[in-house]
C-alpha cells in the first residue's frame, strides 16, 4: 500500500517547528508502524535529508518509550496499543496520517516526535514507592495478599508511563498516570504506611509541573495501550481528599 | 594477566558468610565521600543504585534512555526464580544451585552460583515489601509456575510483565533515593568510555544525547549494569537501544572479555516476516507449561494445523526428552526446532517455525484459565500476526535472547581493572554456556542488592584512592578519543546507511555463529566481519550533526564497537573445540546430536585480553573446579 505522511518536524526545543510532507510507497502490510518510518527514514537518509526523530526501543508494547499522535489519536487507532506494536494491516492504500508529537506543557517537544517526559519520573519520586531498604524484608509470604486485591493492583500497575494519557486530554492532565501508582501502591497492605503522604506528595508534584486538573473527560482511558481504568483517578482523588482532611486534624 | 576469582575457601554453603564477615565496612558517617557511579538502570543498575544510595553513597547513576524505567529489563515476561520451596515439592537452595550449574553446563563459578541460588529467596522478600504485585493464590500466598530445566515450581511471576514489575520496583526505589539527594539521575546520556588512573577505574566519558555535550565524571569506583550484547545479531529480542559500547570501550581499557561466544538462542520467538523487520519478539518461555510443541511427520506438509491429525503430527521434544518434554532448557529446544526445519518439517510461510499448540490445555483447563496465565501474550501474539492463539497454534522459532558472556568479573564481581564493578547480563559469571529460564532477572536482582553493597564497601575500604579531578591526562585523552571518533563517524559520508551495516553484520553472525557453528563457517565470518568493519569506515553515511540529538550517530557508534565484538566472537568460538550449552559445534556432537562436552581440554573461563587495535587478543583461562557439583553429560531424557 502507499500512504502520504505528514509529521511534526522540529530541529530542537528552541526551534519553530513545521508539518512536511512525505511519501510511504510499497507499505507492508505486516510491518509495525515504527518499522514502516524505519523505512521513510532510511529513503530520507538516502536522499541527504535529516531522519524523522521517535523515541523507540523495546518495540514490545512494554518500555514506553514510544508513542505519538497519528491523525489525533495517542498510538494511532488501534485500542490498547502502542504504536510499536500498531501494525500497517489497520490502514488501507491511499490513507493520509498526521503525526505530531505529544502536546503538553509539561512534555516540552525536544525534537520531531521526542518529546521529554521527566515530569512522570518527578512525580513517581516524589512519593510513588514504599520505603523498604534492601535487606529489611520480611517473608514474601508472611502477609497473605487476597488474589483479587493483587490483580487489582497488578491492573493499575501495568502503566507503561508513556505518556499517551496526558497527550490525549483536553486538560493535558496526568491524573491517570498518577492514579494508577497511587491506585497500585494503595490497593497492598505494604503500601498503607506511606498512603497518605504519597497521595498529597504525588499530587502536589503533579501541580507542580503544570498539568492540568481531570475533568472526567475519559479520553485518556481510551487511549491508553494497558487499558488503565478511570476508577484508578477516583481513587486517587479519594486517597488525596482524606489525607488533606486527615492533615486539617 | 592474572585472574584471581577470589572465591572463598571452605564449604560452600558458608562461602558467603564468611566472605561478608571477611569484607571490610566503610563507616557509616564516611559512605557520603565516597563518589560512585553505575551505568545502566535496568534491575542490576536500578537496583545497585538505589541500595547504594540507601546506604549512603554518593551516586551518579544513567541510562541512555529518556527515564530509568525504560531499561530493557523492563520487557523480561516470564518470572524469576528463587529457592523458596512454598510448593512443598522437594525444592532447595542445593537443588537451584544444581539445576543453575548443570543447565549450564558446567561452564560457571559454582560459588557464585551457590550464592545466586541463596540470595533468591531475599530477593522475592524485598520485591514483596516494595509493593511488586506479584501472582497469588486464592489463599492470598504466592503463586509459583515451572519454568524449563527444571523440575519443581520455583518461578515467581506477574501475569506475562515480571520483568516490568520487579523493574518498577527497582526504579521506584531508585526515584526515591533521587528525591532524598543521594542519587543523581542523568538520562539521556551514554557512557562513551572509561577512564582509567594508576590502573584503576576513577571515571566515565559521558554524551548528553540530547546536546552532543562530552562530559568527564570522576568517582571512586565505577560499576557497569549495561545489559548484554544480543544486538550485535540485528535481529534479536532485545530492545533496539541495547547495545555493547560500556563494556566494550571497558574492555579496551584492560578488562577482560569472558566467554563472549556464550550466547543464547530462545526457543520460542514470533518467526521473521519480512526484510524490513526491525526486532524479533519473544514469547515466554512460561508458555512451555501449557503448549505443545510439534511440526508435521511429512516433510513439506502445507496443510492448514487444524486440517493435520494427530497420529500426522510429530510432538519431537516429548518424543526425544520424555521425561522434560516441552520443558527442556532452553539451548536444546532451539537445536531440536533447527533440526526439525532443516528437515524441511518447518511451519509458515518461510519454512523456519514450529508450532506452539494451546488446544490440549484450553480443553483441559478451559480458556478462561489459559487466558489468566498468558492473557497479555496472547493479544501480544495476534497483534503482531493477526492469528488468534486461542484458535490456532503459534508459530515460533529460536532467536537470540540473552548472552551468558560479558566482562571476566571475580566473586565480588570487579573485573580485571581494580574499581571497576561489572553487575548483571553485563559480566560473564553465573551462567555458564546456557542459562535457565527466570534465571536472568534473579541474577540482576542478586548482584544490585544483595552483592555490590557488600563487595563495593570492601574494595573501597581496603584502598586508599588518590584524590583526583577532571583534569588528570587521563581524562582529557578519553574525551579526545571520544571527539575524534564521532568527527569521524560524521565525516565519512558515504553511501550506506547504520542499518545496513548493521543488518549485514548481524546476518553474518546468526550464518556462522549462531545455533550452531563450525571451524570452517567461523574462519569465512572473521573475514566477511573485517572486511565488512573495512567498508563501514569508508562508506558510512551519518546524517545531522554532533551538537544535538542525532539518533543515526548513537546508532552509528554502538554498530562499530560490534563489529569488534562480533570479531571477537567468533575468534572464541572457533578457539573452543566442544560443544558446551549455546555454544554448539557441529564438529562436537554426540550420535544423536547432542552436545559433546571436552572438560579435559575446555573446562575453563575464556578470558580475552585487549592487546590493541588490529592485533590479535590475548587468552587467558581461569580454570574451573567442580567440587560440589560432578560434570556429566546433560540428560534431560
Amino acid at each position: 500500500m502507499n500512504l502520504t505522511l505528514h509529521v511534526w518536524r522540529q530541529k530542537n526545543g528552541s526551534s519553530q517547528g513545521r508539518m512536511e510532507r512525505y511519501d510511504a510507497n510499497d507499505v507492508n502490510a505486516d510491518m509495525s508502524f515504527l518499522e514502516m518510518l524505519d523505512v521513510v527514514n532510511e529513503k530520507l537518509i538516502a536522499e541527504g535529508k535529516e531522519p524523522i526523530a521517535f523515541e523507540h526501543d523495546c518495540r514490545e508494547g512494554i518500555c514506553g518509550s514510544c508513542g505519538f499522535m497519528i491523525n489525533g489519536i495517542a498510538h494511532g487507532p488501534q485500542r490498547g496499543t502502542t504504536v510499536c506494536q500498531l501494525h500497517m494491516r489497520h490502514f488501507k492504500d491511499g490513507d493520509e496520517l498526521f503525526l505530531e508529537p505529544w502536546r503538553a506543557r509539561a512534555f516540552p517537544v525536544i525534537k520531531d516526535l521526542v518529546v521529554d517526559r521527566g515530569a512522570f519520573d518527578r512525580i513517581i519520586a516524589s512519593g510513588g514507592y514504599v520505603t523498604a531498604q534492601t535487606g529489611s524484608a520480611p517473608d514474601g509470604n508472611t502477609l497473605p495478599i487476597p488474589k483479587e486485591d493483587a490483580d487489582r493492583a497488578m491492573d493499575a500497575a501495568a502503566c507503561i508511563g508513556c505518556g499517551a494519557c496526558v497527550a490525549a486530554c483536553p486538560n493535558a492532565s496526568a491524573a491517570l498516570f498518577t492514579g494508577a501508582k497511587i491506585s497500585h501502591l494503595g490497593l497492598l497492605p505494604q503500601g498503607q504506611a506511606e498512603r497518605s503522604r504519597r497521595a498529597l506528595r504525588m499530587v502536589a508534584q503533579y501541580n507542580a509541573e503544570l498539568f492540568g486538573s481531570c475533568t472526567n473527560i475519559g479520553e485518556c482511558e481510551a487511549v491508553c495501550p494497558k487499558e488503565i481504568r478511570l476508577e484508578v483517578i477516583a481513587r486517587m482523588n479519594r486517597d488525596y481528599l482524606k489525607a488533606r482532611l486527615r492533615d486539617r486534624g | 594477566m592474572k585472574l584471581d576469582s577470589r572465591a572463598p575457601t571452605g564449604p560452600i554453603e558458608q562461602a558467603w558468610e564468611k566472605a561478608r564477615f571477611e569484607m571490610k565496612l566503610v563507616n557509616p558517617a564516611n559512605k557520603r565521600k565516597f563518589n560512585v557511579i553505575v551505568v545502566g538502570s535496568g534491575l542490576a543498575g536500578g537496583s545497585a543504585a538505589a541500595s547504594l544510595g540507601e546506604l549512603g553513597y554518593n551516586v551518579k547513576c544513567f541510562c541512555f534512555q529518556d527515564s530509568p524505567r525504560r531499561a530493557h529489563s523492563i520487557a523480561a515476561q516470564g518470572g524469576i526464580n528463587a529457592a523458596k520451596n512454598y510448593q512443598n515439592d522437594g525444592d532447595s537452595i542445593y537443588r537451584l544451585f544444581y539445576d543453575t550449574v548443570k543447565g549450564g553446563d558446567f561452564r560457571a563459578r559454582e560459588h557464585n552460583v551457590y550464592r545466586l541460588a541463596q540470595i533468591s529467596v531475599n530477593i522475592i522478600d524485598q520485591c514483596v515489601a516494595q509493593g511488586v504485585p506479584f501472582a497469588r493464590e486464592y489463599g492470598g500466598l504466592l503463586a509459583n509456575r515451572s519454568f524449563g530445566g527444571a523440575q519443581v515450581s520455583r518461578t515467581f511471576y506477574a501475569r506475562g510483565q515480571t520483568g516490568q514489575q520487579l523493574l518498577l520496583g527497582a526504579y521506584q526505589a531508585l526515584e526515591a533515593q533521587v528525591d532524598a539527594g543521594r542519587v543523581q539521575m542523568l538520562p539521556r546520556t551514554e557512557m562513551l568510555d572509561l577512564v582509567v588512573v594508576n590502573g584503576r577505574a576513577r571515571g566515565i566519558v559521558t554524551r548528553n544525547l540530547v546536546t552532543g555535550k562530552i562530559e568527564t565524571h570522576v568517582a571512586d569506583a565505577v560499576i557497569l549494569a549495561t545489559g548484554g550484547y544480543g544486538n550485535v545479531f540485528y535481529l534479536s529480542t532485545n530492545a533496539k537501544g541495547s547495545n555493547c559500547t560500556a563494556i566494550w570501550r571497558a574492555h579496551k581499557r584492560g578488562a577482560a572479555f569472558a566467554n563472549p561466544c556464550f550466547t543464547q538462542i530462545h526457543p520460542t520467538c514470533i518467526p521473521v516476516s519480512g526484510d524490513y523487520q526491525s526486532k524479533l519478539t519473544l514469547m515466554s518461555e512460561s508458555l512451555r507449561n501449557d503448549g505443545r510443541i510439534w511440526v508435521p511427520k511429512q516433510p513439506g506438509d502445507k496443510r492448514q494445523p487444524s486440517q493435520i491429525p494427530e497420529n500426522e503430527r510429530d510432538y519431537y521434544l516429548e518424543r526425544r526428552y520424555p521425561s522434560f518434554g516441552n520443558l527442556v532448557p532452553r539451548d536444546v529446544a532451539s537445536r531440536a526446532a533447527k533440526a526439525v526445519c532443516d528437515e524441511g518439517r518447518g511451519v509458515g510461510e518461510t519454512g523456519l517455525g514450529v508450532y506452539l499448540d494451546f488446544a490440549d490445555a484450553i480443553k483441559r483447563l478451559g480458556s478462561h484459565t489459559i487466558g489468566e496465565r498468558y492473557g497479555n501474550l496472547f493479544e501480544m501474539y495476534e497483534r503482531i500476526t493477526g492469528e488468534d492463539p486461542y484458535k490456532t497454534p503459534m508459530r515460533i522459532y529460536p532467536a537470540i535472547h540473552y548472552t551468558m558472556g560479558g566482562l571476566w568479573v571475580d566473586y565480588q564481581l570487579m573485573s580485571t581493572i581494580p574499581g571497576l564493578f561489572v553487575l548483571g547480563e553485563a559480566n560473564f559469571s553465573d551462567h555458564g554456556a546456557n542459562r535457565l529460564g527466570a534465571s536472568a532477572l534473579m541474577q540482576g536482582l542478586s548482584d544490585g542488592y544483595f552483592v555490590i553493597p557488600y563487595t563495593l564497601g570492601n574494595y573501597l575500604a581496603s584502598n586508599k584512592l588518590e584524590k583526583i579531578d577532571a583534569s588528570a591526562p587521563e581524562f582529557t585523552l578519553a574525551v579526545a578519543d571520544v571527539e575524534d571518533k564521532i568527527k569521524r563517524l560524521l565525516s565519512i559520508k558515504g553511501k550506506r546507511t547504520v542499518a545496513s551495516f548493521h543488518r549485514e553484520l548481524g546476518k553474518i553472525i546468526w550464518d556462522y555463529c549462531g545455533m550452531s557453528r563450525n571451524a570452517d563457517g567461523l574462519r569465512t565470518a572473521i573475514g566477511k566481519v573485517r572486511a565488512l568493519r573495512e567498508e563501514f569506515w569508508q562508506n558510512l553515511n551519518v546524517p545531522g550533526s554532533e551538537g544535538d540529538l542525532n539518533q543515526q550517530l548513537e546508532g552509528a557508534g554502538r554498530v562499530a564497537d560490534f563489529f569488534e565484538l562480533g570479531e571477537l566472537m567468533c575468534l572464541d568460538a572457533l578457539e573452543r573445540n566442544e560443544s558446551c550449552g549455546g555454544h554448539f559445534r557441529e564438529e562436537f556432537q554426540t550420535e544423536d546430536g547432542e552436545a559433546l562436552r571436552d572438560d579435559e581440554h575446555y573446562q575453563y573461563v575464556a578470558a580475552w585480553e585487549y592487546a590493541g587495535p588490529d592485533v590479535a587478543p590475548v587468552l587467558n583461562k581461569e580454570p574451573l573446579e567442580f567440587e560440589y557439583v560432578h560434570p556429566a553429560q546433560r540428560s534431560y531424557k
